[in-house]
């Protein structure tokens, strides 16, 4: 599957459309985690326990737009943003989206 | 008066923690800034030549979780009673794009240049008593493409 955030693959041909391909997740807090950024929120610097949380909860987000665009029939999504929200207190929702076709 | 003590300690801890790890973190950032410029990131949607000179693409993503320490978030809150620069911030946000961007370009290893480059940030609250922004996630993302030298 070929991703891009921009309108067309480049150097390649877009010969079909299949619409919007979304995907996201809603992810909690680790409370494990969350004691040691909690820690770490004195010293300052990347908390590295949420870095990975956010990248591991942007990947499936990612995996599920893929799967659905394979469902549809696709071969690339191009367009692709993303986006974070806060549905809920220690809970984030990450979304991206994207726009399913097919190219040659 | 232990609440004071314990308030003072943390203060301290800020203070020298904090003042040294944002001077390690610039040093570190400035030193890979340099080895990776060969990839140039630009926020142009087409590439500034012919496309058939591309070779092969990919989606890059770095993104970073980064706090502001005890001893700045004291001082920004007396700050902002006045109103005014809030350097501690300022310094945040930067190092957090900085550190979104160089971990994007990392991944970006073998390509030339980066597209349509896109930057996020949003603030993670840290709870019900604490509204104040004590972190915030950058995000950095971007189509890589391979360009074959004619």
């Amino acid at each position: 599957m070929l991703l891009s955030n921009i309108e067309t693959i480049p150097g390649k041909k877009v010969v079909e459309f299949f619409g919007l391909a979304t995907g996201s997740t809603v992810r909690a807090k680790h409370f494990g985690k969350d004691l040691m950024a909690g820690l770490k929120n004195i010293v300052g610097g990347e908390l590295t326990g949420y870095s990975e949380l956010l990248t591991e909860s942007r990947e499936e987000a990612m995996q599920r737009m893929i799967a659905q665009a394979k469902n549809s029939g696709a071969n690339a999504i191009v367009n692709v943003r993303f986006s974070t929200s806060s549905v809920a207190q220690g809970a984030a929702e990450l979304y991206c989206y994207g726009t399913a076709v097919r190219v040659e | 008066m232990e609440q004071l003590v314990i308030f003072g300690v943390l203060i301290v801890l800020g203070f020298t923690f904090g003042k040294a790890n944002e001077k390690k973190h610039y040093k570190s950032i400035r030193e890979r800034e340099k080895s990776s410029r060969s990839i140039a990131v630009v926020n142009f949607k087409k590439p500034p030549f012919d496309d058939s000179k591309i070779e092969d693409q990919k989606l890059v993503i770095g993104a970073t979780v980064i706090s502001i320490d005890y001893f700045k978030l004291i001082s920004a809150g007396l700050k902002s009673l006045f109103g005014g620069r809030l350097r501690s911030y300022e310094s945040l946000v930067d190092r957090g794009r900085r550190e979104a961007i160089l971990r994007m370009k990392e991944e970006a290893k073998g390509f030339n240049m980066i597209l349509n480059v896109r930057i996020e940030t949003s603030s993670i609250s840290k709870g019900p008593k604490n509204n104040s922004v004590g972190s915030l996630e950058v995000l950095a993302y971007g189509t890589a493409i391979k360009v074959n030298e004619v």
